[in-house]
C-alpha cells in the first residue's frame, strides 16, 4: 500500500449531491491525474459533514482546512495552490483568480465550537460504503471485546444501564430499563427493531447518520441482539430515503461477507442477521406500535397499548425498538465503558445529542454537542446566529409535535430535564428557528396542516380534532380569533391528549398551548395583510 | 421486470407486502397499481382484495391513478413553510398548470404534497423522482422543470 501525503474527503450526502459534488470529484481527480499527483493524493468519498445548504464541500486532511461551494472551474486553482504550493487557496491575494466558494478551519466549523461527536465520530472521516475502512477506524471493535473478553449478554444490559443512555427518539426513556425487560422475556424468538422512519419535520438526524456510519447501527443492533436474545432485526426506513436504503443495505451485505452478520457471528454460537424494510409513506409509522404493523405487511394503524411490544410485538413476540440514534451510542458505550460515557452530558442526561438546526439561521446543518448544551449556544454559536442580522423570535423545538419557546427559554440547558423545567421539550433535537418578522399563526397552521393530513383515522379524537384545530386555525389566520375560540383550541387538544390512542393525537397539545401561551397576542390581533 | 418476475422474487410471506407494491408500482412508467397488480399481489399473498387494497390505499407512496412519468413531490413541512415553500408551490402550480394532486395532460409530471423529506437543510426542497432539489425559489423551479423536460 502506499502512502498519501493527503487525503481529501469529499463528503456525500443530498445537499452535496445536487449541488454536483459527482462531477466536482471527477473533476478533481483528473486534474491531479494530470499533475501527477494520484500517488500522493487520495480522494475519498466520505459521510456529510454536517454542513448543509454550502455546496460542494471537500475537506483536506492532515491540514483539517475545509473548502465549500466548490464548483468544477475552482478545481485547477484548488490543486496548484493547496497541493502543489501548500497554501490555502483563498489566501492567495494578489491572484487574479478566486474561489467561487470560501475555505475554513474545519476544527472551527465556522468560527464556531468544536463538537463531541460519539455517534458521529466515524460520519466524516471515513468512506462508509467500504466496510475495511469502517474496520480500520475502529468499527466492530465493541463486537470484538464482547466476543474476546467473553463479556455475557447481562454484561451488556448491565453497561448500558449505568450509562444512563436514554431514548433519542423523543421520548427519553432509559435505554437499559428496556433492554432489560426484552431480555428478562421467555422464550427463543425475540426481535430487534430500528426505527428509522424519521418523519417529524425539521429532523434529518437519523438520515444523516446512517448515510454517514451504517455500520455502526449494525454492530449496536448485533450487541442489542446478544444482549436481549434475539436472532434477527430489522431496519425499517422511510422510503423516501433512498441513500439511505442504498448504503445500509449494501452494509448488510459487506457484514454478511466478513461474518459479522448470519450464521455463529465471528465462530461464536450467536447467529444473527438484519433485514432493511422500506416504508410506504406514513408519518404514523414512527410510532412503534404502527411500525410494527406496517413491518408485518399492514396498514399502518397504531396498537392499543398495553400490551407493549417488549412483550407482544413483532408478530406477537419480544420486540426491543430503539430509534438510529440511540442505538448508534451503544457500540462506544460498550467499548470505552459507561463511566466513560457518563463524562459527557449531563447527570441525569449523559452522552451528546444530535440536532438539526435549520430556518431562519445562517448555517443550517447537523450538529452532535454534549447534552445540556445551552440553547443560546446552538443557536448562535453552532448555528451562526439569525440569517440577515435579523432578531431572534421563536424557535420551535422537537420537531412539529415540539413546542414554541420565545426568547425567555433562550438561556434553557438542551437536555430532557432541564426543558421540561422550561415547559419545553428535546423530541427528536430538532431547533427550527424563526426570526421577527415570523407569523406564528401561520407557522401553526402549517402544523396543524400536516397533523390534519397524517392523522391515520383510525381514533375518532384525532380524526376529527385535526381537522378542526386546522378549520379553527384558518378562521383565525384570515381574520384574527377571539377568546372564546382560543378557548375551544385548548380544550379539543386536551380531549385529544386524553382520549387518543396513540402520540399522533396526544402531542398536538404541546404546539397549541405552547404557541397560545407564548404568542397569545398574535392569535388576538387582526392579522397585517401584506 | 415482467409482474410475474417479481412476483417471484418475493416468498409469499404477507410481511412482503410493502415491497412488493413498491416494486410493482416502480415497474410502471405511469408509476401507479392496477387492479390486476393488487389482485395478484393478494393471490401471490392469499390475503383478501380489500386488505391489500386497504394498503395500497393508507401509504402516500402508492398511487392506484396512473401518475406522470416524473412524480414531484413537494415538502409542506413547517420548515420549507418558513423557508418560502408556499410562494414556490403556486409557481409549481402555475407552471405545471395543474393543482397539488394532479398529473399534466402529457403525463410528464404528477404533483404531490409531501410531508417532510428530511432535507430541511436547504429549505425549501422537493423530490422529482429519486432525486431531490432544495435551496428553492421560483426561477429555480423553472429551470429544473425545463431540464427535465429536456432530458427524454
Amino acid at each position: 500500500m502506499s502512502l498519501f501525503r493527503t487525503h481529501i474527503l469529499v463528503p456525500i450526502d443530498e445537499s452535496t449531491v445536487q449541488a454536483g459534488v459527482y462531477s466536482v470529484k471527477k473533476a478533481l481527480e483528473k486534474e491531479l491525474e494530470k499533475r501527477n499527483l494520484s500517488q500522493e493524493v487520495k480522494v475519498l468519498e466520505s459521510g456529510t459533514v454536517g454542513i448543509i445548504g454550502k455546496g460542494v464541500i471537500l475537506v483536506i486532511y492532515p491540514d483539517r482546512i475545509y473548502y465549500y461551494n466548490v464548483s468544477e472551474g475552482d478545481i485547477p486553482l484548488l490543486v496548484e495552490e493547496h497541493l502543489v504550493k501548500g497554501r490555502i487557496a483563498k489566501a492567495l491575494e494578489h491572484s487574479a483568480a478566486e474561489l467561487s466558494g470560501g475555505t475554513k478551519a474545519f476544527h472551527d466549523m465556522g468560527a464556531r465550537k468544536e463538537q463531541s461527536r460519539i455517534v458521529l465520530d466515524k460520519a466524516w472521516k471515513i468512506n462508509p460504503e467500504e466496510i475495511d475502512e469502517v474496520l480500520a477506524a475502529g468499527g466492530y471493535r465493541a463486537l470484538e471485546k464482547v466476543f474476546t473478553e467473553k463479556i455475557t449478554p447481562q454484561g451488556i444490559v448491565d453497561e448500558i444501564t449505568a450509562s444512563g443512555l436514554r431514548g433519542r427518539g423523543g421520548a427519553g426513556f432509559p435505554t437499559g430499563l428496556k433492554w432489560k425487560w426484552a431480555a428478562q422475556e421467555p422464550g427463543s424468538t425475540k426481535y430487534v427493531i430500528c426505527n428509522a422512519d424519521e418523519g417529524e419535520p425539521g429532523t434529518f438526524k437519523d438520515r444523516l447518520i446512517l448515510e454517514g456510519d451504517p455500520h455502526k447501527l449494525l454492530e449496536a443492533m448485533i450487541l442489542a441482539g446478544y444482549a436481549v436474545g434475539a436472532q434477527k432485526g430489522y431496519i425499517y426506513i422511510r422510503g423516501e430515503y433512498t441513500l439511505s436504503i442504498e448504503r445500509t443495505e449494501k452494509a448488510i451485505e459487506q457484514a454478511r461477507k466478513y461474518n459479522l452478520l448470519g450464521e455463529k457471528i465471528l465462530g461464536t454460537d450467536f447467529s444473527f442477521d438484519i433485514e432493511v424494510k422500506k416504508g410506504g409513506g406514513a408519518y404514523v409509522c414512527g410510532e412503534e406500535t404502527a411500525l410494527i404493523e406496517s413491518l408485518e405487511g399492514k396498514r399502518g394503524n397504531p396498537r392499543v397499548k398495553p400490551p407493549y411490544p417488549i412483550n407482544k410485538g413483532l408478530w406477537q413476540m419480544p420486540t426491543l425498538v430503539n430509534n438510529v440514534e440511540t442505538l448508534s451510542n451503544v457500540p462506544e458505550i460498550v467499548f470505552h465503558g459507561s463511566s466513560w460515557f457518563k463524562g459527557f452530558g449531563t447527570e441525569k442526561c449523559p452522552g451528546t445529542k444530535v440536532f438539526t438546526i435549520l430556518g431562519h439561521v445562517e448555517f443550517p446543518g447537523l450538529i452532535e454537542v454534549e447534552m445540556g448544551t445551552p440553547l443560546r449556544e446552538i443557536i448562535f454559536s453552532y448555528g451562526g446566529g439569525i440569517k440577515q442580522g435579523k432578531r431572534f423570535k421563536a424557535a420551535l423545538l422537537g420537531g412539529a409535535a415540539g413546542v414554541f419557546i420565545s426568547d425567555k427559554a433562550l438561556d434553557s440547558a438542551m437536555d430532557f430535564e432541564s426543558l421540561k423545567e422550561n415547559k419545553a421539550v428535546l423530541g427528536s433535537g430538532a431547533i427550527l428557528v424563526m426570526d421577527e418578522e415570523t407569523s406564528i399563526v401561520d407557522m401553526l397552521f402549517s402544523i396543524l396542516k400536516f397533523f390534519a393530513h397524517e392523522s391515520c383515522g383510525q381514533c375518532a379524537p384525532c380524526r376529527i380534532g385535526t381537522q378542526q384545530l386546522l378549520r379553527l386555525c384558518y378562521g383565525i389566520r384570515e381574520r384574527g380569533g377571539s377568546e372564546e375560540e382560543l378557548q375551544l383550541m385548548m380544550s379539543l387538544c386536551e380531549t385529544m391528549l386524553n382520549t387518543s390512542l396513540c402520540p399522533l393525537g396526544q402531542s398536538l397539545i404541546m404546539p397549541v398551548k405552547s404557541a397560545l401561551e407564548n404568542f397569545r397576542s398574535e392569535f388576538l390581533n387582526k392579522p397585517k395583510r401584506t | 421486470m415482467d409482474r410475474d418476475a417479481i412476483l417471484r422474487k418475493y416468498p409469499p410471506q404477507s410481511e412482503n407486502l410493502l415491497a412488493l407494491l413498491h416494486d410493482l408500482q416502480d415497474a410502471r412508467e405511469l408509476h401507479y397499481l392496477t387492479e390486476e397488480d393488487l389482485r395478484a399481489a393478494a393471490d401471490h399473498f392469499h390475503l383478501p382484495l380489500s386488505f391489500v387494497h386497504g394498503v395500497a390505499t393508507f401509504y402516500t407512496m402508492y398511487s392506484l391513478q396512473p401518475r406522470g412519468r416524473h412524480v414531484i413531490r413537494f415538502c409542506q413541512s413547517p420548515a420549507c413553510h418558513l423557508m418560502g415553500g408556499v410562494s414556490v408551490g403556486k409557481t409549481l402550480q402555475k407552471l405545471l398548470g395543474v393543482d397539488f394532486g394532479e398529473t399534466t395532460p402529457d403525463h410528464e409530471f404528477t404533483l404531490e404534497m409531501s410531508s417532510c423529506l428530511g432535507v430541511c437543510g436547504v429549505a425549501p426542497a422537493m423530490m422529482v423522482d429519486d432525486r431531490v432539489y432544495g435551496n428553492l425559489d421560483e426561477e429555480k423551479v423553472a429551470s429544473i422543470l425545463e431540464s427535465i423536460r429536456r432530458e427524454k
